[in-house]
């Protein structure tokens, strides 16, 4: 067994290990603690095929940003824990047929006859100075720019619509309203006020 | 080494796994999303498995993607889920009926 397969079995051990802990854990933060685990174990598999780039991308979008939204709305919004494992038996045994006969299906088809060694050979491992960015850079920037400037597009609608959902209405804002301001008359503003000027006998 | 039969297996028992994870959790919508999360994982180590071992970079662009749409996707459901809560009081399907589909 080579150091290759070393790694390789391991990270997936971790993978699968904690993907099944976190399905099955009552407690929604442990889940999330528990797939930014498999999280890491993905992109450690993922640098083992010399996807260096998106390794770190799941890294630093996903377990920093992603599941930390996740935590975030967790903790905010204090979910009783009691009801929502009301049905958990009941989908379990069908659910784990189903899964079951997927994995074999797949395990038919994508096994060492069709897919091994002998078919698809491992490619030679790139040397020190092979860059993936820059291999990535030149694809995205050439071939793929309009998906590109496309992904850009999504991820600003995206923000205004996460946004638009979940913003109150005016209640303590102050804000313009422009047509008062343009129809205001000098009446409305300035009030003058006669007022009778002291006399000497007064004081 | 390890052959692309290993890695296209072990991203199938991932997406076993997600799968699984919809059927027992689906009463609660954040790890029903979680376990789309999951799901995706599982396909982007399909596609980048597949880019390593015929030598096509194009796999991994649509990776790219595949991040970029699933972090969109996190964003507004999330901001969903809130404002379900907000209006409901419960994140639990059951109760999200009101659609009457």
């Amino acid at each position: 067994m080579t150091f290759d397969q070393i790694l390789f079995y391991v990270f997936s051990f971790w993978f699968i290990a904690s993907s099944l802990a976190m399905i099955f854990s009552r407690n929604a933060a442990k889940a999330v603690l528990f797939l930014i685990l498999s999280f890491f174990s993905a992109a450690s598999i993922w640098i083992l095929l010399e996807a260096e780039f998106l390794a770190i991308t799941l890294i630093l979008v996903y377990v920093g940003a992603v599941m930390v939204l996740f935590l975030f709305v967790i903790k905010m919004l204090n979910i009783d824990k009691s009801t929502l494992r009301a049905k958990f038996a009941g989908y379990l045994p069908l659910g784990l047929i189903v899964a079951a006969i997927i994995i074999a299906e797949m395990t038919l088809v994508l096994g060492g006859n069709q897919f091994g060694l002998d078919v698809v050979a491992a490619p030679a491992r790139h040397g020190a100075d092979y860059s993936n960015i820059t291999v990535l850079a030149m694809q995205l920037y050439t071939t793929y720019v309009y998906p590109f400037e496309l992904a850009a597009v999504l991820l600003l609608i995206a923000i205004i619509a996460a946004i638009t959902l979940v913003h109150r209405n005016e209640l303590n804002r102050k804000k313009q309203s422009i047509s008062e301001q343009v129809d205001v008359q000098a009446k409305d503003r300035v009030r003058i006020v006669s007022i009778a000027s002291s006399s000497k006998e007064a004081k | 080494m390890v052959s692309l039969s290993d890695y296209l297996i072990l991203s199938a028992i991932i997406f076993c796994i997600g799968l699984v994870g919809i059927f027992v959790n689906r009463t609660n919508i954040i790890t029903l999303l979680m376990c789309v999360e999951l799901i995706l994982v599982a396909v982007n180590t399909n596609f980048i498995a597949f880019s390593h071992f015929l030598g096509n970079e194009a796999g991994q662009i649509f990776v790219f993607f595949i991040l970029t749409v699933a972090a969109a996707e996190v964003a507004i459901g999330l901001a969903i889920l809130t404002l379900l809560f907000r209006n409901k009081g419960t994140i639990n399907v059951d109760v999200t009926n009101s659609l009457k589909g």
